[in-house]
């Protein structure tokens, strides 16, 4: 029943082992939560999971197939998509198009249609602008659909971006810090959403930094500390892991008593 | 043997010309990410001003300190009224931008000089000196230990000096250079005055060899830049190996397979390094934050 | 941009296009609005390469030149008709483009301008120097197409002015047509979005190297159908066609325009292609003028002309 599964995964940049041996695993409708002290390697394994880093090491597999470093495109072909910790919007592009973009995949684009108009392609756009629309109105954005994209608040081009991932129609979707710069009331809507997105089936894969937010809504949570998994099991089990506890309160190996004293 | 001696030699003189157009490339492109297509226009200037002056009446050490020092201050009025007002601006624009300065500076020299060529008188005489085998000219040797001369000046300039080291340290970082007390602009008006002035420098040397008009820096500018893609963008050893390369390979290849197509493996093959490693020979290899 | 704007485009264009010939104060300004229109041709390509894709190419001219040349040579050395030597010349522009492309594009921003300034220069040495084959640096000539004698035949009078006023006009206004609806398609919008986010375009599926690639051999064919054009208007043609300073002038009056628009574009070709018209009299200065305006535009008008004008037009409220 697992969807995504990640053995062994490990990344050297130049001398430095920024994420080794790193393994978990991801079942369809489950919200898993990679968390982790600053530099603990969280955005560097989102990376290599959805094909940006090439690993050095381990596999990753979607649905059983060894998907290891393959291209993001070809990932998203296969249902794997993400979004970002610092925002990858198309600026220029409207609202509205960006979410179009995400339908890429379906909408399956002839050049030679495309260049003549043919009632083809216009039957696909518009098919696929009223599909994009009810993303949008998901994330609440229905008003701006017609704006320039770069125009947008932070916490809405946050939004944004998922209802763009959300448009591949991902079986998987990375999740990296949906929550970063959004105030209260933001972060309670995505928080909803995630719960929403995992109820339909969705496996999702998530770096966050509310601690708030991890505990409500994960189902499992994977701790990353140096590059390594330090543990890992339901949020309860975590909290109260004093491995977990000396990571984060950045205490040496050598005296974890004196951190949990 | 003397045949391919001699293709050397010539190769490493125009080598070493195309080696310090690199440079002045290299110099502006750390400072500001600009590549200036103006570059070119700098040794033009640097033969033109020298000869004019000269033929004025100016003996010619001193016609040639007035063409490199008239060049740095069109370079520094370069970065001033065309670069600097565009900061931040797409790649595109200073490509426009760069290239357009070079056509202004072409177009003024033609107004301001002539369109005719115009030679300088050799340094130290046209007698050949007889080395390993085959000839040559006093002013290739001027050229060559010219180019040394400045790439040791300018290493030594780049780590020994306080005033090198801000340059070099805005190159790598400008917001953490602001923030320790580099004045960032300063160092921008020098690497231009400095890139500007050894271009003049250039073409101070090669004139007695290749003649100067106005519309040499087209040429130059295109090999100056192939030459610093070849050694990796950004990297002084890499512009001084680039440039020696870009020129062994013309002049060999003029002289064993086409002199009408030098120019064209030239390009050949800054295509295949590119193809191969995009980051040039010593260019470093970035990976993409996202 | 909906699809009644693309209409709206077109229809302006197509009225100036209309109108224009009645302020001539004589024949040769037909001369100089076929110039327009090819310049126009091959701008509208760079305008899919760099505006939608946001690939830059200083070497286009080198397509430019292998559709002036097919016209010059194919109907000599292979008996083709020269309206079939404009489709020989855009399939092999596209074919190159199509085999360049692939390692050529997988470059950025500087490191493509030098390639493809590589590219270009390659293909006007050629020119230059297969003198047997080119008539070198000098230029060949350019058979006719043959189609005004028969448009005579019919009843029809047109100056060679007129003719290819009205023919260059007709193929420019297609082919805008064609840019605007890749603009609105899937195509184009992968290649916008990739112009965005490269990054994010891969996680919704865009293969980038593909969408780069089509938009590469698209403006290549445009600048191949205008090179044709240009040859078999000027009934002449020489190796500059293919040379780096067309291929700079092409780049310029695309950002001059904007780059971003398929209509500023034509304007940015029209004020590039008048300048010299202008400038004739002061011919010393016009590359002084020439590279002033350049310098001026990007820095005072980053957008190019037109959206900026636009953009401060609509800022004031008017």
């Amino acid at each position: 029943m697992t969807i995504l599964e990640v053995k062994g995964l490990g990344i050297s940049f130049g001398g430095l082992r920024a994420v080794n041996d790193v393994s978990f695993s991801v079942k369809p409708g489950e919200i898993v939560s990679v968390i982790g002290p600053n530099g603990a390697g969280k955005t560097t394994l989102f990376n290599m999971i959805s094909g940006v880093y090439l690993p050095s090491d381990g596999e990753a597999k979607l649905d059983g197939e060894d998907v290891t470093a393959q291209a993001p495109h070809l990932l998203a072909a296969k249902g794997l998509t993400r979004t970002f910790q610092n925002l990858q919007i198309f600026q220029e592009m409207t609202v509205l198009e960006n979410v179009v973009a995400g339908f890429h995949l379906s909408e399956r684009p002839s050049i030679w249609a495309d260049l003549f108009s043919l009632p083809s392609a216009r039957r696909r756009s518009a098919e696929v602008r009223d599909k994009a629309f009810a993303f949008l109105e998901k994330v609440r954005l229905t008003n701006a659909a017609e704006e320039e994209a770069g125009n947008l608040s932070y916490g809405a081009l946050k939004r944004l971006e998922i209802a763009r991932a959300l448009a591949v129609g991902p079986r998987v979707l990375l999740l990296d810090e949906p929550a970063a710069g959004c105030n209260a009331v933001e972060t309670e809507e995505i928080d909803d959403l995630i719960a929403t997105l995992a109820q339909s089936g969705i496996a999702i894969l998530l770096v966050e930094h509310d601690m708030k937010m991890v505990m409500r809504i994960s189902n499992h949570i994977v701790v990353l500390d140096h590059g390594e998994k330090i543990a890992e099991g339901t949020p309860e089990a975590v909290s109260k892991n004093p491995d977990v506890i000396a990571a984060y309160l950045g205490t040496e190996e050598e005296e974890p008593a004196h951190a949990l004293g | 043997m003397d045949a391919l001696m001699q293709f050397i030699y010539s190769g490493l003189t125009v080598g070493a010309v195309y080696a310090l157009v690199a440079l002045g490339f290299t110099i502006i492109y750390n400072a500001s990410d600009v590549v200036n297509f103006a570059q070119g226009e700098f040794v033009m200037l640097g033969g033109m001003i020298t000869v004019f002056a000269f033929d004025a009446g100016l003996p010619l050490p001193l016609a040639a300190l007035t063409a490199i020092v008239a060049t740095a201050a069109i370079g520094v009025a370069l970065n001033k009224f065309a670069i600097e007002p565009a900061r931040g601006a797409p790649v595109v624009s200073l490509i426009i931008i760069t290239i357009g300065a070079s056509i202004l500076i072409r177009g003024a020299s033609q107004v301001i000089f002539d369109k005719q060529l115009h030679r300088l008188p050799a340094f130290s005489g046209d007698d050949p000196i007889h080395l390993l085998g085959a000839t040559l000219l006093p002013q290739s040797l001027w050229v060559i230990c010219g180019a040394f001369a400045i790439f040791i000046g300018l290493w030594l300039f780049f780590t020994r000096t306080l005033l090198g080291k801000a340059v070099l340290a805005t190159a790598n970082n400008r917001l953490a250079a602001q923030l320790v007390g580099i004045n960032t602009g300063f160092v921008m008006t020098l690497s231009f005055a400095l890139s500007a002035a050894i271009g003049a420098l250039a073409g101070v040397l090669v004139t007695p060899i290749t003649l100067v008009s106005y519309d040499v820096g087209v040429g130059l500018a295109l090999k100056g830049f192939a030459a610093a893609m070849l050694g990796g963008m950004g990297n002084p050893k890499g512009a001084l190996v680039g440039g020696l390369l870009l020129g062994l390979f013309e002049a060999l290849t003029a002289g064993y397979i086409s002199s009408q197509y030098k120019e064209a493996v030239a390009f050949v093959v800054i295509l295949a390094v590119l193809f191969v490693m995009p980051q040039g020979l010593f260019g470093e290899k970035k990976t993409e934050r996202v | 941009m909906t699809g009644k704007s693309k209409w709206i485009q077109l229809a302006v264009l197509a009225i100036i296009m209309l109108v224009l010939p009645f302020f001539f104060p004589s024949g040769y300004y037909y001369r100089v609005g076929a110039l327009i229109f090819v310049n126009a041709l091959s701008v509208v390509g760079l305008v899919i390469l760099i505006g939608y894709a946001g690939q830059i190419s200083l070497g286009h001219a080198g397509f430019a030149g292998i559709g002036a040349y097919s016209c010059a040579l194919a109907p000599v050395h292979l008996g083709l008709h020269p309206a079939l030597a404009v489709l020989l010349g855009a399939g092999i522009s596209g074919v190159l483009a199509l085999l360049i492309g692939r390692p050529i594009l997988r470059l950025k921003g500087y490191y493509l301008a030098v390639a493809t300034l590589g590219f270009g220069i390659l293909v006007s040495m050629i020119l230059s120097n297969e003198r047997g084959l080119t008539g070198g640096p000098d230029g060949i000539s350019v058979p006719g197409l043959g189609l005004r004698p028969l448009l005579r035949d019919m009843g029809l009078r047109l100056s060679g002015g007129e003719f290819w006023y009205i023919v260059n006009a007709v193929v420019l206004l297609v082919s805008i047509w064609i840019a605007l609806n890749l603009y609105q398609s899937a195509t184009g919008r992968a290649m916008r979005a990739l112009h965005g986010s490269e990054t994010a375009a891969k996680t919704v599926g865009i293969d980038v190297a593909r969408f780069k690639l089509q938009a590469f051999v698209l403006s290549a064919v445009y600048a191949s159908v205008a090179g044709s054009l240009l040859a078999l208007q000027n009934g002449f043609i020489t190796p500059d066609v293919a040379g780096f300073m067309h291929s700079v002038e092409m780049v310029t009056m695309a950002v001059l325009g904007g780059v971003g628009s398929v209509l500023g574009a034509t304007f940015g070709a029209a004020i590039l292609t008048l300048l010299p018209q202008i400038l004739t009299v002061f011919a010393d200065y016009e590359q002084l003028v020439l590279g002033f305006v350049m310098i001026l535009v990007m820095i005072f008008l980053p957008l190019g002309l037109l959206p900026s004008i636009a953009a401060r037009v609509r800022w004031r409220g008017v």
